[in-house]
């Protein structure tokens, strides 16, 4: 590697770098994404520039570029903003497939990245290349197996079968010994068995894992693609590589940490999946319970009128007004009620929507100013002086169960304090229960007014009584 | 003592020495193969833990709201691998090394391109939206 070429790298990674920096303000990250951008062209053409390129190579590399940029542009430029999560599963898959293409060009031309010759590669070489080979191929049938769920075309609930853990297990072990005979020999025979067996193995680690854990799985995938990155890096030698995998892989770990904290669950609790999937049936024999006071219904029209004369209002929105395509609709809502001289503001719990920060994208996608929108620690003192909570699409994230009942699938989750409120609005469509299979206590409370029906056509039928 | 014995002696000893020197230097020589090409691998090793801390800590400053646009970005980024594929495509001797890494580019600059475009989305969406 010639000099200039390590500097320019080295200039790549700090603007990569600056760019994770600048997501610390919404102010600044613009910017940001503006310094990766320029990283990664410095990096791109610095790669161009390496001695010895010939001009047939520059042609095909050009042409991946630009056939791969067209689609990626054009792709980025039509998605919804709903679509987001699956649209990331995507391209971590992509990240994962380039990282098992790398690795096989690394294995038949050992020469171009000085690691050996072909035949009598390097054992150090082997091992990292393994592992990159490994986790690259583990992203991408992970990530396509996420890809399908949250875009609906494969059902989103948890496939368990029996013995599943046993044969992720035997499978990991003999992923392992697959690894140690291929630093042993080198052959092509084990290269690609350890790539056929690590995509064996992604396909299975997610499919157990149900719809509104994704956020997890998503955060995951993430992280795992860096990762896969930076085994690249080991094998080839290049710092960028190694630098930007370790930064891409720590961002994804964190946001997995923080979305399981969101639901006060282990990683492995949610890798080892099937949540929620027993105990769906219990909860819902259980739901027509004699004891329980009735559940009150309200109209729209009702709604209105107790907002109208609300001085402050929190919005509480959850995966269900994504589905419905209901933001703008509450924005309305909120704007209206704001003329009325309320206080209107939204309250995200950590693990509303399908990936981390979705909810908060979906909002400014509908104009909602960001200082409105608060996380679950800011808001929770206020929901005591709310005059209204306005819950739209969340369930589980509400529950009191969570403080109080140990028994709870969802005891020591991290909830949003709606009960505090004087008036709790539940836009649902049904009494079915949450993701958790847990039902809510507090559709049954005296404050609480449940609003059934479609979130989008229940927001707009109260904007129009609240027009009148 | 007799003189003869002494230097019988001696030259056990110094014969012994030269062995051991000899072994020594054998050892040596066994082990800086192993050293010469551990050292490459500590460095990167190195600079991937510190560049883990680095990503932990910036990470952490990073605001909730932002998370999404931080998997764009983290996305977008991570096919930073496009630089290996590049070397394959442009390096390699072997066809088919060219070809795996001509499928990499393409991979990669699907994400480079559509990451980046759609965080840009993102962030054009929280641009300016302060109250009032």
């Amino acid at each position: 590697m010639t000099t200039l070429t390590t500097l320019a790298y080295l200039v790549a990674s700090v603007l990569f770098i600056l760019a994770l920096r600048g997501l610390s303000h919404p102010e600044t990250s613009r910017r940001g994404n503006l310094y990766g951008m320029i990283g990664m062209a410095i990096a791109i053409v610095a790669t161009l520039l390496r001695p010895g390129m010939d001009l047939g190579g520059i042609a095909l590399i050009i042409a991946g570029l630009v056939i791969g940029g067209g689609i990626g542009a054009y792709v980025a430029g039509r998605i919804q903003m709903t679509a987001l999560p699956q649209l990331v599963a995507a391209f971590h898959s992509l990240v994962g497939m380039a990282a098992v293409f790398v690795a096989a060009a690394a294995f038949y031309s050992p020469e171009s990245f000085g690691i050996g010759v072909r035949g009598d590669i390097k054992g150090a070489s082997l091992v990292e290349m393994s592992l990159g080979l490994a986790i690259g191929a583990i992203t991408f049938s992970g990530s396509v197996i996420a890809f399908l769920k949250l875009d609906g075309r494969m059902s989103g609930a948890p496939i368990l079968f029996k013995g599943q853990h046993m044969l992720n297990a035997g499978l990991g072990v003999l992923l392992l010994v697959l690894v140690i005979a291929f630093v042993a020999t080198g052959s092509d025979f084990l290269f690609w068995m350890i790539a056929l067996l690590s995509f064996a193995l992604g396909f299975l680690l997610i499919t157990p894992i149900g719809g509104a854990d994704m956020p997890v799985v998503v955060s995951m995938l993430n992280s795992y693609s860096g990762w896969a990155a930076a085994g690249i890096g080991f094998t080839i030698g290049n710092l960028l590589l190694i630098v930007t995998g370790a930064l891409v892989g720590a961002s994804g770990a964190i946001l997995s940490y923080i979305m399981c904290k969101g639901m006060n669950r282990s990683i492995i609790n949610v890798l080892l999946g099937g949540f929620g999937a027993d105990a769906g049936g219990a909860a819902a024999a259980g739901g027509a319970a004699a004891d329980r006071a009735p559940v009150k219904a309200g109209s729209p029209e009702d709604a209105a009128y107790i907002m109208k004369n609300a001085q402050k209002i929190i919005v509480v929105p959850g995966y269900g007004m994504a589905v419905a395509q209901a933001q703008q609709v509450v924005r309305e809502m909120a704007d209206l009620l704001k003329k009325e001289g309320a206080d209107v503001s939204y309250a995200i719990h950590p693990v509303a929507g399908r990936m981390p920060g979705h909810m908060n994208v979906l909002l400014a996608e509908a104009n909602v100013p960001y200082d409105e929108v608060h996380e679950l620690e800011e808001i929770n003192p206020e929901f005591a002086d709310a005059d209204v909570a306005y819950v739209i699409g969340a369930n589980d994230v509400t529950n009191p169960a969570a403080k109080t009942d140990k028994s709870s699938a969802i005891y020591g989750m991290p909830i949003l304090d709606v009960e505090r409120a004087k008036t709790v609005f539940f836009v649902k469509r049904g009494m079915a229960s949450g993701y958790a299979g847990v039902e809510n206590e507090l559709f049954f409370r005296p404050n609480t007014m449940m609003l059934f029906g479609d979130a989008k056509k229940v927001t707009q039928e109260i904007v129009q009584a609240l027009q009148r | 003592m007799n003189p003869n014995v002494i230097a019988v002696e001696a030259q056990a000893l110094a014969d012994r020495a030269q062995a051991l020197a000899l072994h020594a230097r054998a050892m040596a020589d066994t082990v800086a193969p192993v050293a010469a090409a551990a050292e490459p691998f500590l460095l990167l090793l190195t600079i991937f833990l510190l560049a883990c801390f680095v990503g932990y800590h910036v990470v952490w400053s990073v605001t909730p709201a932002l998370h999404s646009p931080l998997m764009g970005v983290t996305n977008a980024i991570s096919s930073v691998i496009v630089v290996g594929a590049i070397l394959a495509a442009g390096l390699a001797e072997s066809g088919v090394a060219r070809f795996f890494g001509f499928l990499g580019v393409m991979l990669a600059s699907v994400n480079i391109f559509g990451g980046f475009l759609v965080t840009r989305r993102m962030l054009a969406m929280f641009q300016g939206k302060k109250k009032g």
